[in-house]
């Protein structure tokens, strides 16, 4: 009998779930496949509706973390295998070698030496990074990680020289009894080379709306100036296209719920940068519930935005200039156009992470990837892993989440 | 109070060239028989240097460990030192990393010049002095009450009894009517709730009733309402208002779970409601489904309310903000603050999602009713969110329900009685008219607290929540990331009082609020702070024999967290507090402080930087307080983002620009800093600051310092607040530029020398 709780995945669901718990006065252990905590809000450059930056919210959670000895958190970590019952689970983790020492070191200079590069996964193909790396802003763990598998045999004569990188660190597998378990394993974005009709993936100037987050964050591989990926150039013209794998039984069958709040709020980025730029969001419905109808109506009195109901039917480049020529159908106006734009940004979905994987668990899951099951077994889906979620809605899920664990696990 | 403290250098992470072996004799020699132990460790995180710390603790009786190296946010782990104070001292990010030389040169690596070993001198011997008037706080526990007070016996109030209970916690359910299930009551069904979310089904709020009413954890009390609320969290006072009486129950916190009631029609009127017969709202139509009196065989539902909105219902939100805060009473007067009813129109639009989904439902109705039954949704967005859209997709699929974006033109009464609607910009064209039996118009939910305190504190603020305009009247919180926090401790709003919601969401938010009710009473009763400082041990202590009833603190605590006897002195609730020392902001007298947070402590730390007597020769000196929530951090980025900032300024970090008192700052000007610059959050509607108000409060602190400097013949620009937010990394260096461009062009502080 444990009364721990494992939280697994250490976004922002996963942090609020164990903290939470954890001020309570319960031991919770966080397992995070990559090398950082904060998860997919660390990528973006602002929260709707108030335009705050998330990396204020997650710098008070890992202060909340550094305050509690109750929270212990692996990184590059997985779970692979769980076996018992509510109350009682023994759970096997794997950790990867992170390849440096325990220390705040700074390797920025030894990183910036190494002479192979590889694609940065946190910049969603937009940048490279050394094999060495601290990508994520106000990183949590602040300490570098390295990529062996990377380094040129030049990479690894210098790295093997420093005394704060270890190459012979091996893989560890531990593992920790609990109680409950909070699943908050997040999102991904939706494969948008499946969406063959709008272009993604095949042309540069064709980005995500998670690209475009990366695209305006200060930290981002343009230091937050939103430029054409083809040839950095300013845009005058921009085109968001609502709904790109959502809503569609071919895709991804419900709404992602963030995305027309995002891509308002995308709009608004855009035209704070470039004064004269216009922009268009094609939309099936504007979805803002709530008070964020408050900022529908402030990003409608924008002159040079428009807001028009119609189905992109289509996606095409002139290779020449790098133009993305958009045939839209206006279903109000019931005409089918093409309009030419300097970048397109496509409002991809959020998919579930746990899409198509296979569950170290027994719980069930619905068609998509959501977990729509397991309370009974003290297993508890919280943020969007259960369902498409903001991030407010994210931390209420994480914050309920915890209760249901503690309510297993109280007094054994 | 440190009185032996071990000062240690991190040689691999300072560099920079400086001869640290020289600092620790120079900070040694200044400090004496404070500091018997300073050494350099060529890497401090190693095992041995720690174990070698643990050794001088034991041999030399040391209470307190000053580490100076990397950023104090990171490493954090690595140096915990039983029973000893340990403090850091920033020489890396924010001392060699960001370092240039005033000709915007950067240093040699290999030797460091004079000015840094000037800067990261002084920055130690803060460091010193700041642990010498540290105590170890020792936090100050509440009565240890831990029974939850949840005010609505609706569908989320059920919850969170239950849930309370189910988590060990006594529970008392206050509910206003005479029987349990509110709302949730008169639903003939609910939208789906869950997997596969495409069919409308029972609320099941009879079993919620059921389960609370055989919880022998919880005491219901019917036709009741909370009259008064006192105290703190870990021991409140609840006085329930009964038909019997009031009666007084012992709480540790509150779930506020009142719901919502019906918008009022008048914001209907434009449609035709009270004027033309069958035009109806959702709640009267769910009203007649659950009594089974539809008639109606072709109905159309009204979700596009532009006709009965202003072209900006929000536009009076753009005037200057009214003083947030109700005035304060007059002396001896009694404190009657008239609640401001906060219902407007806009609770028709905020309320979308709801009616988009809700009319989805009762077209359902409709269809279910009649053969041949006819729905029209007539939308503007069909605001249909997230995994609902399953519902959406079911709905269309339905024989009989039609869709279509439109803009109402009118609604006009044909002879026979039945309604003409005549819509533009449909799907199908201009000019369309819809003939129906019935027209339904949407519900606005209007949250309880809009029109009435409902906790009805008995606090020295007031007895409603503060910021209601900000909501709507929602008891909702200004934070995206923690949505429960709110201006008063303790008590944690859930369900439609917070945010229009539907079943499924009200009931996360009812087990959401109820944990952050259970944490908020344990960390009562363990003394120690909630959110953001949770676990902080300090709370302010007053010295109130040189209280001067001024009621400074008591009116500017953004939480509320002080009350107040008839003559004005403060009476602290620590367990209201958030520990960001606006109080101490606040005295004029220094009364109020922190065991390791206080007026002392910061001035002794201001007294310690060394200011050239000439600024010709010397350089200016310029202070820059910086929150240590987000200016701090956005500081420590930007030096590892390779930017720099001039040798002359020195970083003290605060824990909310609201804890900043003017003592400091006349304690620099009087010393001959030249300048102060104070880093703090945004303020405004959009406000970022961890405390609410700390910021705002800062700013208008200042302007009666820039007053006080100007009749001392200082120039007020001297001290200059600036809002950063924590992601400003990139442009914080040119802030601290201009900034000390200005003061170089102006020169000198007028008292530099006396």
């Amino acid at each position: 009998m444990s009364n721990s709780i494992l939280v697994v995945g250490g976004g922002f669901s996963g942090l609020t779930a164990a903290i939470e718990a954890a001020e309570v006065g319960y031991e919770v252990y966080i397992v995070e496949k990559t090398p950082f905590l904060g998860g997919r809000v660390a990528q973006l450059n602002k929260y709707f509706p108030k335009l705050c930056p998330p990396s204020c919210g997650l710098e008070i959670q890992f202060q909340r973390i550094k305050k509690n000895p109750r929270i212990k958190f692996f990184t590059q970590a997985e779970v692979t295998a769980v076996s018992g019952d509510a109350g009682n689970y023994t759970v096997k983790v794997h950790i990867e070698p992170r390849g440096t020492v325990p220390s705040s070191a700074d390797l920025s200079l030894l990183a910036s030496s190494l002479e192979s590069d590889v694609d940065n996964e946190f910049e969603l193909g937009l940048a490279k990074r050394k094999p060495l790396y601290m990508s994520v802003p106000f990183a949590f763990p602040s300490r570098f990680v390295l990529d062996k598998a990377a380094l040129s045999r030049a990479d690894e004569l210098k790295v093997g020289k420093s005394a704060f990188c270890d190459m012979n660190e091996a893989p560890r597998d531990i593992e920790l009894n609990v109680g409950s378990i909070v699943v908050a394993t997040g999102w991904k974005p939706y494969d948008v080379t499946k969406l063959s009709n709008l272009g993604a993936g095949a042309f540069a100037n064709c980005v995500s709306n998670m690209q475009l987050e990366r695209l305006a964050s200060a930290s981002g591989p343009t230091a937050g100036q939103i430029k054409r990926p083809s040839d950095g150039k300013a845009p005058k013209k921009v085109a968001f296209v609502q709904c790109a794998g959502s809503r569609d039984q071919n895709h991804l069958n419900y709404c992602s719920y963030i995305c027309c709040m995002a891509s308002l709020k995308q709009a608004l980025y855009v035209r704070e940068q470039y004064p004269d730029a216009e922009v268009t969001v094609y939309y099936i419905d504007l979805r803002t519930p709530g008070r964020y109808d408050k900022f529908l109506r402030k990003v409608k009195a924008d002159e040079k935005i428009a807001l028009v109901k119609g189905k992109v039917a289509g996606v095409e480049e002139d290779a020449a200039t790098g133009d993305v020529i958009v045939e839209v159908e206006d279903a109000v106006k019931g005409e089918k156009r093409k309009h030419r734009y300097d970048l397109v940004v496509l409002a991809t979905g959020m998919q579930p992470s746990l899409a198509g994987q296979k569950l170290p668990f027994d719980v069930p899951v619905d068609e998509e990837g959501f977990i729509v099951g397991g309370e009974e077994k003290g297993i508890f889906a919280a943020g969007c892993a259960q369902k498409p979620l903001d991030v407010m809605r994210t931390a209420q899920s994480g914050t309920s989440a915890a209760l249901k664990a503690i309510q297993t696990v109280r007094g054994r | 109070m440190a009185t032996k403290i071990g000062v240690y250098f991190d040689q691999s992470s300072i560099g920079g060239g400086l001869d640290l072996e020289s600092l620790a004799d120079t900070v040694g020699g200044k400090w004496g028989d404070l500091t018997p132990v300073c050494k350099v460790f060529p890497v401090l995180a190693d095992k041995k240097a720690r174990d070698e710390i643990a050794a001088d603790i034991e041999e030399e009786g040391l209470d307190g460990v000053l580490l100076c190296g990397a950023s104090p946010r990171v490493d954090w782990d690595l140096y915990d030192f039983d029973g000893v104070l340990v403090d850091r001292v920033n020489l890396r990010e924010q001392g060699v990393m960001s370092y240039k030389n005033p000709d915007g040169s950067l240093a040699d690596p290999e030797a460091a010049p004079a000015l840094l070993e000037l800067l990261v001198t002084d920055y130690v011997n803060m460091g010193v002095v700041r642990l010498q008037k540290t105590t170890a706080p020792d936090g100050s526990p509440s009565e240890g009450v831990r029974r939850i007070l949840v005010l609505g016996g609706g569908w989320t109030g059920l919850t969170a009894a239950v849930n309370g209970s189910l988590a060990g916690h006594e529970v008392v359910l206050v509910e206003k009517d005479e029987a349990l299930g509110g709302r949730a009551l008169g639903l003939l069904k609910t939208v789906p709730l869950s997997h596969p979310y495409t069919d409308v089904h029972d609320t099941g709020i009879e079993k919620k009733i059921a389960a609370v009413q055989a919880d022998d954890n919880i005491t219901v009390y019917t036709k009741a309402k909370l009259a008064k609320l006192s105290g703190q969290p870990g021991d409140f006072t609840a006085t329930i208002a009964l038909a019997s009486g009031e009666q007084e129950v012992k709480v540790g916190a509150v779930v506020l779970a009142t719901g919502w009631q019906p918008q009022d029609t008048k914001v209907l009127e434009p449609f035709g409601y009270g004027s033309l017969q069958n035009v109806v709202t959702a709640a009267e139509f769910e009203k007649m489904a659950k009594t089974g009196t539809i008639t109606a065989r072709r109905v159309a539902f009204i979700l596009n309310t532009s006709l009965a909105e202003p072209a900006d219902p929000y536009a009076e939100l753009c005037a200057p903000e009214a003083p947030a805060e109700a005035p304060a009473p007059a002396e001896g007067e009694a404190a009657a603050p008239a609640v401001k009813d906060h219902e407007s129109v806009r609770h028709l639009p905020i309320s979308n999602a709801i009616s988009s989904v809700v009319a989805l439902k009762q077209a359902g109705y409709v269809c279910d009713a009649f053969d041949g039954g006819q729905a029209f949704i007539l939308y503007d967005s069909m605001v249909v969110q997230g995994i609902h859209e399953r519902f959406y997709k079911a709905a269309q699929d339905r024989l009989g329900v039609m869709m279509s974006k439109a803009e109402i033109r009118s609604i006009t009464q044909a002879a026979d009685g039945s309604l003409n609607v005549l819509c533009d910009n449909t799907l199908i064209g201009d000019d369309i008219e819809i003939n129906v039996d019935m027209v339904v118009l949407p519900t606005g939910i209007v949250p309880a607290t809009a029109k009435d305190p409902i906790v009805n504190f008995d606090y020295r603020q007031g007895p409603a929540f503060p910021d209601l305009e900000l909501f709507e009247g929602y008891a909702d919180s200004n934070y995206i990331c923690f949505p429960y926090e709110t201006r008063r401790t303790g008590v944690y709003a859930a369900g439609c009082v917070r945010q229009p919601m539907m079943l499924d969401a009200a009931e996360e938010d009812a087990v959401g609020a109820t944990m952050k009710a259970i944490q908020c009473i344990e960390s009562a009763n363990k003394g120690v702070a909630v959110h953001p400082r949770s676990g902080d041990l300090s709370y302010p202590l007053f010295n109130f024999v040189r209280c001067t009833q001024c009621k400074r603190c008591t009116e500017e605590c953004p939480f509320g967290a002080l009350d107040d006897d008839e003559k004005g002195t403060p009476k602290p609730n620590p367990a209201r507090c958030r520990r960001c020392g606006t109080c101490m902001g606040a005295c004029p007298e220094r009364v109020i402080s922190f065991a390791n947070y206080n007026i002392d402590q910061i001035g002794s730390m201001i007294r310690e930087i060394n200011v050239p007597p000439d600024m010709k020769k010397g350089g200016p000196r310029v202070i820059i307080l910086a929150c240590e929530n987000d200016a701090y951090p956005a500081l420590d980025m930007a030096a590892l983002r390779g930017k720099h900032w001039s040798p002359y300024v020195r970083i003290i970090p605060v824990r909310c620009l609201g804890s900043v008192n003017a003592i400091w700052v006349a304690d620099a000007m009087s010393k001959g800093i030249d300048g102060v610059m104070m880093l703090g959050c945004k303020y405004g509607d959009d406000y970022q600051c961890h405390f609410v108000k700390g910021s705002e409060i800062c700013k208008r602190r200042k302007e009666n310092i820039a007053e006080t400097l100007n009749r001392l013949g200082v120039e007020p620009d001297r001290v200059e607040q600036y809002e950063v937010a924590i992601d400003e990394y990139d442009k914080l260096p040119g802030v601290i530029e201009d900034f000390m461009n200005m003061i170089l062009e102006k020169g000198p502080n007028p008292f530099k020398g006396y």
